[in-house]
């Protein structure tokens, strides 16, 4: 097992409200890695605690059997170069174009300094996700799906070793979360990124993924690979997927 | 969530000092972004021309009708050009100019840097490793520090202007004298104090507006909040400190 990420114990409460108490789990390398459970069991709040947005109150986050919580600043902002985020909204600048997203990235990031090669950059990127020619458009005209393709595009520029989704295709309809999901395999099989996603889409998480983990009560419950929790013991899990199946059934019959 | 109001409060403070050391190390620390000043200075600063030069010309207008009516009482119509030139220079013209800013500027520093908060565009910078402090806030503070003064100057010669017509042109104060006595009352060092006060009052107005955006709770409504927030404790903190420059200026500077 060649892990990259381990989340070891991790602690984070809000006032008295203790959203993840004791999570441990870890992600391994060229895998992708799906965190499932219910709305508000802190699932963002765990892969925010990874990336750095939040600061658990304890615990342990290794990157590469490197431990970041207690690293001094310098060696978590160079641990986490390495490390992209795709943001339930995008977080696209709204204020920039397409162009200028993708190369913020490059110019403060990175110091890229030469315009041809940002711009042959940004083209590429945006072929990859199969949106060429947008680069003058503005954020807040592109659709939902664009956008977060767009973001995609954003955090590739920084050619990161993993890359965490946050839900994904929350809000986006079926055929569009059909495709991002492919993005995500898209992603994972042809740059060889460690894919770390959370999500409620049950069913799509069984077919895309490679380990699961349930979140639940702050801690990971269940995990496994999606065939072993397919008939898992931990009765929540087993009404939670039960549940997100047999909704998909009812909803293709209707449409038939 | 339950606190005692003195530990919220105290809480707040230091947020808003640590915010506030971030700003000054973000301003001192490269990479520095020429281009995003120069941005911030046009937004702050060439497009509050007009609404600066309105303001200070009716400042000057209305101001000179008063004093010319009330002068005339004591046959020292004369003295209407340094009454006006100086309280412009002093306190009115910086404190007009910061006041419309932070009305016309300031509401909308806190606005922008509040929906990026709330849609996670901060966020998504510190994922980036980029300090949205030093990217968001240096420049503007920056900006305002240099654009206020220079607003304040274009104010005291514009509310003068205003003064002369009133009180030259419509009511009929002898012309030699108005500048006669302006020239003799007001000092160099008054418009420098006035300069001095506005350069401060573009950094409390950054810093302030700045933190309630950058600290904006979620949602429309605590963008709303925030802004609202920013525009009061702002606009009520640049009259405080005036009082107090005014007092430390009057001690050093006379």
């Amino acid at each position: 097992m060649n892990s990259i990420v381990r989340v070891k114990n991790v602690y984070k409460s809000f006032g008295g409200n203790h959203v993840l108490s004791g999570a441990s789990i870890s992600f391994e390398q060229g895998k992708i890695t799906a965190i499932i459970g219910q709305s508000g069991t802190g699932k963002s709040v765990l892969i925010k605690s990874i990336i750095g947005i939040l600061v658990p109150e304890s615990g342990e986050i290794y990157f590469r059997d490197r431990e970041l919580l207690s690293a001094p600043e310098a060696v978590q902002d160079e641990a986490r170069r390495h490390f992209g985020y795709l943001f339930q909204d995008s977080a696209l600048f709204d204020s920039m174009t397409v162009e200028e997203n993708i190369a913020f990235p490059l110019i403060e990031t990175l110091h890229m300094r030469d315009r041809n090669e940002i711009r042959a950059i940004v083209r590429e990127k945006l072929e990859w996700i199969g949106l060429p020619g947008i680069e003058n458009t503005f954020p807040a005209e592109l659709s939902g799906g664009m956008r977060k393709r767009v973001g995609v595009a954003r955090t590739l520029a920084l050619q990161p070793e993993i890359l965490l989704f946050d839900e994904p295709t929350t809000g986006l309809d079926p055929v569009l979360a059909e495709s991002i999901n492919d993005l995500i395999v898209k992603v994972n099989r042809e740059f060889d990124i460690t894919c770390i996603l959370i999500t409620h889409d049950i069913q799509a998480t069984f077919r895309i993924s490679d380990y699961i983990g349930f979140l639940y009560n702050g801690r990971i419950e269940a995990e496994g690979t999606p065939e072993s929790l397919g008939d898992t013991e931990h009765p929540i899990l087993r009404r939670f997927i039960s549940n997100s199946f047999v909704e998909r059934e009812v909803e293709g019959c209707r449409d038939t | 969530m339950n606190q005692l109001p003195l530990v919220a409060l105290i809480e707040e403070l230091g947020r808003f000092f640590a915010f506030t050391a971030r700003v000054f190390v973000g301003i001192f620390r490269r990479p520095y972004r020429a281009r995003l000043f120069a941005e911030q200075a046009e937004r702050i600063g060439v497009r509050s021309v007009p609404i600066i030069a309105l303001s200070s010309l009716a400042i000057g207008m209305i101001f000179s009708l008063q004093v010319t009516w009330l002068m005339a009482m004591f046959r020292a119509e004369t003295m209407v050009g340094a009454t006006v030139g100086m309280t412009l220079a002093r306190e009115l013209a910086p404190v007009i100019t910061s006041l419309m800013l932070i009305a016309k500027n300031g509401s909308a520093m806190t606005a922008e840097l509040g929906t990026m908060r709330v849609t996670e565009q901060i966020d998504a910078m510190e994922t980036m490793s980029v300090d949205p402090v030093q990217y968001l806030v240096a420049p503007r503070l920056v900006a305002s520090v240099v654009v206020f003064p220079v607003l304040t100057a274009m104010a005291n010669v514009i509310g003068l202007a205003g003064s002369y017509l009133v009180s030259v042109r419509m009511m009929g104060v002898d012309p030699g004298g108005f500048f006669d006595q302006l020239y003799w009352f007001v000092d160099p060092v008054d418009v420098l104090s006035g300069l001095i006060k506005a350069s401060v009052m573009g950094l409390m107005m950054t810093i302030i507006c700045g933190y309630f955006g950058f600290y904006s709770e979620k949602g429309a409504k605590g963008v709303g909040e925030s802004a609202t927030r920013a525009v009061v404790t702002s606009s009520v903190g640049i009259l405080v400190a005036d009082y107090v420059m005014a007092d430390i200026m009057l001690k050093i500077l006379y």
